[in-house]
């Protein structure tokens, strides 16, 4: 039983690693980037959300829509303002921008909001009527609990999966991304607007990141503002190990790491948990160099 | 192409250097009449300002560095915010003036000295070391090489005090609170079977883990599970939990400060897992955390010396002047931040110190002050410390009740 | 000057600098006309120097993204620590034990680079990138539960918890998160400077011999130079194992400053910090690497008097560097005026 009550553990921690690696890999895949900011996008999400419900007192659905849009507007902002004057700069150029805005925001939000850490409230928790609450769903006669946070984040998954790969496979803008993704020079031709394409799809991933920050801070509800950095890059190797670019290998990254995690704490080591995890995906990236679902690379010469 | 990014660099460094070397200009020339550290600029109505401009000329330079920044912000934050409260009152006082300047360390050795050097440039005279305990052990050497008199807030580790006649400590040290708490648990019988979480990438969690575990096993108590995290590993405890609870624990000790606390709490009370907990004075500020649930915490045990709630008139006066400027209720960093200044305050009144010494001077007055002189702070009574450096005074054992704490004794 | 190629006068002109800018330095500081802020930052400097030329050498001149370079550092840190504190008493001279330690440093840190290399230099691009990352995060993590100590009868090694059982008369070096405590400060600017010369010697007579001839047309094309018979595994290796060297040299010169030194120091953060430093000033430039990691380890210190805004001001200046370097109208308008820009380093 144990086993399954780790299993259960590690699903709910990977399923916050598969939010966060969607939008990263998102944006990595059209705009050929490490958005190394995203981790702190997701911090202002989830405070632009703790201020709404804690200090506003406004339902939680509104706070939720509040953070995405803020993120989304700062999405764009940062976009217009860092990284499209670098459209043409080598990648790392944009890499190192990128860090320079993970910084900032960080630093803005310990100017605005102060080092405090702050409780996030559980939005999915249910009241029973001699006022105990309910965080999830008992299975096996109360041995295994599946937390609704889980549930949700799972569905959400899931949805945003299925959503990114309707939008991309069906909509003009979709497809105008899906080709910038392939050959920026060459969808220029075509009469795509490459700039706006990839603003768009800064846009969505902030979008996104602020769901994910909603749902980070719902799971583990400590909120600083440095609480997105490690998330971001944990999520970001999950990413990779799923193969970065590919939708669906987000979801699965994460998964698998967040249940590798968990498997190295309970089995083997507390301590060296890290380490093994690293280790495990050093051994997937020399089995499959591109990630569990990317595509290989052909080279041409 | 690339040497213009070359020379774009090099005009930055020229301009770096030259504001690096007016800001050390600056800093001497204009050093009495600011006072930097003021940072109450949200709330307009603090008087505060007014305090520490009067201290112009004849104030004594007390510097310290502390994490201002970066993931542990909160703890620099909040010493340097208590010792401000205290400067603000001494000053308003008359009498004996400071000038207090803390700088931003980030939590790093490397850049606690780069701190400590601009806080020696601006004319230190007597040190409130580092907030931190690696931070503090690099800047201790340094105070110890330049003979400046250094009583850090809350740095616990024993590695900042040893060997060095000029280095005190306002907080306890590690070992001394893991023996402590073992000690107590003992004595009242707490628990029969103990689990331990403990983070194992942090000196303050480790020392206090290391000798809890000696102590434990020297009176014969079973720890029946030891588990850890770290940095990046914080979030999840689902299998530290488990384990304890496998293992029967009734008793968690938990060497921590409260943030990953919070965590713990949230998660064992998601599983149903319910022993004791027993926490140390990083437990402190659980209870004021923005949103926490203080039915989570209830029956938690912990040695503190610091409790926000308690009613005498000192604590009282300091954790009202705290929320007005800050708008938070202080954590025993920011007391110990604010006893460190007040200690400072009654040993130079009473070695007749005047702010024209230099900081040489000052070391040997402060030295055979301290190791004479009783305090009595809000994170204490009577408190005394002995050549080594380290505090003596007793940790008050604390458990909360309905989402405050009460004496346990 | 006939013989003097345009590489090597730009190599020779990279000495000449450092050589004033140390002699500069040296006078500014024995005259007291320096203030304690910057005295205390010249030996991290020349260790982040070192890192930022090593690291070149991996990203600028072999063309793989490294994200772990903190790592070798690390290594290095731990490994030279060890050494000097082992040889405290056999050898009381400081600059010879600091010299032991810095060349077992480089020794160690190369053979990491090459266990390591191994697998990673089998990689590309960014999966290359991120495997050099979780090496460092591994590396950074059996520091932090590494038990050493050192007695009568050696030394003892242990993982995950003390159970070296050091005698009493001996005593413990490294203390798994505690890291090395209690470590003499034998690093000076002096040696600073001569390890960042040594650096740039080695570096340039790589990259200058038939070796980085061919490292070089790896980065530029792995397949043509694969094609006309280069052995992609072995040069990748040489620069691999020649960075890490470095890398680690630079960390047991950085980790005998500070008293103490431990793990969690050398983690993602201080990778990416290095690698601001190589991309800002130029890739393969090693003396924009050497400036940039000098004017970046300064600026955070010469922003102090903006108190609580430093970091921010820090960020957004790191932005507009990078908008300003790779802006086109700015690259054109310095293209035009290039005795200009020679006589703006000079000056530097």
């Amino acid at each position: 039983m144990s086993f399954l009550n780790y299993l259960i553990s590690g699903i709910s921690l990977g399923s916050i690693y598969a939010i966060i690696a969607l939008g990263y890999t998102m944006v990595y895949g059209i705009a050929k980037m490490l958005n190394f900011a995203h981790g702190d996008v997701i911090m202002v999400g989830a405070y632009i959300c703790f201020y709404s419900v804690s200090r506003f007192g406004l339902p939680a659905p509104v706070g939720v829509l509040a953070a995405v849009l803020v993120c989304t507007a700062l999405g764009i902002v940062v976009e217009r303002l860092a990284y499209k004057p670098l459209r043409a700069a080598p990648s790392l150029a944009v890499l190192i921008t990128a860090i320079g805005v993970s910084y900032f925001l960080q630093n803005a939000a310990l100017l605005l909001w102060t080092s405090n850490p702050k409780v996030f409230p559980n939005f999915f928790a249910a009241k029973k009527a001699d006022g105990t609450v309910i965080t999830g769903i008992d299975l096996a006669g109360g041995q295994l609990t599946i937390s609704y946070v889980t549930i949700v984040t799972i569905a959400a998954c899931v949805i945003i999966m299925l959503a990114l790969t309707w939008f991309t496979g069906n909509t003009k803008m979709g497809k105008a991304m899906r080709a910038c993704s392939e050959d920026k020079g060459a969808a220029q031709l075509m009469g795509i607007d490459v700039n706006s394409t990839i603003s768009v799809t800064f846009a969505i991933g902030s979008g996104l990141a602020a769901i994910a920050g909603v749902l980070l801070c719902s799971a583990y509800p400590n909120l600083v503002p440095t609480t997105g950095s490690m998330p971001g890059i944990k999520a970001f190797t999950a990413a990779v190990f799923g193969g970065i670019g590919s939708i669906p290998g987000a979801l699965l990254g994460g998964i698998l790491l967040g249940v590798l995690e968990i498997f190295a704490k309970a089995y083997i080591s507390t301590q060296l948990s890290d380490a093994i995890v690293f280790a495990a995906l050093i051994v997937v990236l020399l089995v499959k160099p591109s990630g569990l679902l990317g595509k290989p690379i052909r080279e041409k010469v | 192409m690339k040497k213009f990014t070359c020379f774009l660099i090099a005009l930055a460094m020229v301009m770096s250097l030259a504001a690096c070397g007016g800001s050390s200009n600056g800093g001497s020339s204009t050093g009495g009449s600011t006072t930097p550290a003021a940072s109450g600029g949200s709330t307009a109505t603090e008087p505060a300002p007014d305090g520490s401009t009067e201290a112009a000329a004849g104030a004594f330079k007390i510097g310290g560095t502390g994490p201002l920044t970066g993931g542990a912000a909160i703890y620099g934050n909040a010493a340097k915010n208590g010792a401000q409260i205290a400067v603000d009152e001494i000053n308003a006082a008359g009498g004996i003036q400071f000038d207090l300047r803390y700088e931003d360390d980030t939590h790093d050795a490397e850049k606690a000295v780069n701190a400590y050097n601009a806080l020696k440039d601006w004319g230190m005279q007597i040190s409130l070391g580092s907030v931190t305990s690696k931070p503090c052990e690099a800047t201790s050497t340094e105070t110890y090489a330049d003979r400046i008199f250094a009583l850090t807030p809350s740095a616990s580790s024993t590695a900042v005090i040893e060997g060095k006649d000029n280095q005190f400590q306002m907080c306890f040290t590690d070992p001394n609170q893991g023996t402590a708490s073992a000690q107590y648990i003992a004595e009242q019988n707490l628990g029969t079977k103990i689990a331990i979480i403990w983070k194992n990438d942090d000196v303050y969690s480790k020392g206090i883990h290391d000798t809890f575990i000696d102590e434990a096993n020297a009176r014969g108590m079973a720890v029946v599970s030891d588990t850890t995290f770290a940095d990046g590993n914080d979030t999840d405890f689902s299998v530290q939990l488990s384990d304890a609870q496998k293992n029967g624990a009734d008793l968690v000790f938990l060497p921590m400060y409260y943030q990953p606390a919070s965590l713990i709490f949230a998660q064992a009370n998601a599983m149903g897992y319910a022993p004791k907990w027993f926490g140390v004075d990083g437990m402190d500020g659980i209870l004021t955390m923005e949103g926490f649930d203080p039915a989570l915490a209830e029956g938690v045990m912990l040695l503190t010396p610091f409790n926000a709630d308690a009613t005498d008139a000192k604590t009282a006066n300091f954790v009202q002047k705290y929320q007005d400027a800050f708008g938070e209720i202080p954590n025993q960093f920011a007391a110990d931040g604010y006893d460190c200044v007040y200690a400072y305050a009654q040993a130079l009144q009473a070695a007749g110190a005047t702010p024209d010494m230099t900081a040489e001077q000052l070391n040997d007055l402060m030295i055979a002050q301290f190791t004479s002189m009783t305090f009595d702070g809000i994170t204490g009574t009577s408190m005394t410390w002995d050549a080594s450096g380290a505090v003596s005074k007793s940790p008050k054992g604390m458990i909360i009740q309905n989402g405050a704490y009460v004496g346990m004794d | 000057m006939k013989k003097l190629t345009k590489t090597s006068r730009r190599n020779y002109l990279t000495y000449l600098i450092v050589i004033a800018a140390f002699v500069i330095l040296q006078i500014l500081r024995t005259t007291g006309a320096m203030s304690s802020s910057l005295k205390g930052m010249l030996v991290p400097i020349c260790a982040y120097m070192v890192m930022a030329a090593s690291l070149n050498l991996t990203v600028g001149i072999l063309g793989e993204l490294s994200l772990g370079h903190a790592g070798f550092m690390s290594v290095g840190a731990f490994t030279g620590t060890t050494v000097a504190i082992a040889l405290q008493d056999a050898v009381p001279a400081a600059p010879l034990r600091l010299f032991l330690a810095l060349i077992a440093a480089a020794v160690g840190a190369a053979l990491a680079g090459f266990l390591i290399g191994i697998p990673v230099l089998r990689l590309n691009g960014d999966y290359l990138a991120i495997v050099t990352l979780a090496f460092g995060e591994i590396i950074k993590a059996i520091f932090n539960n590494l038990y050493l100590g050192l007695d009568s009868r050696g030394l003892h090694v242990s993982l995950l918890a003390d159970t070296t059982n050091t005698a009493p008369d001996g005593k413990m070096i490294i203390q798994g998160p505690m890291g090395i405590g209690g470590i003499q400060k034998i690093s000076t600017f002096t040696a600073g400077f001569l390890l960042v010369m040594i650096s740039l010697i080695v570096i340039f007579h790589l990259t200058g011999s038939r070796a980085g001839r061919a490292i070089m047309a790896i980065r530029d094309n792995r397949i043509a130079a694969e094609s006309v018979g280069v052995n992609i595994t072995k040069y990748k290796m040489m620069a691999f194992v020649t960075s890490a060297a470095l890398a680690g040299s630079a960390g047991a010169l950085f980790a005998m400053n500070y008293s103490t030194i431990v793990a969690n120091k050398f983690d993602f953060n201080t990778s990416i910090l290095v690698l601001v430093f190589v991309v800002l000033g130029g890739l393969g430039n090693m003396l924009g690497s050497l400036v940039a990691a000098a004017a970046l380890t300064i600026l955070p210190e010469a922003l102090r008097q903006f108190a609580d805004y430093r970091m921010l001001v820090y960020a957004i200046v790191l932005i507009l560097v990078m908008l300003a370097t790779n802006n086109p109208t700015i690259k054109a308008f310095f293209g035009r005026l290039k005795p200009g820009s020679r006589s703006g380093k000079e000056a530097a």
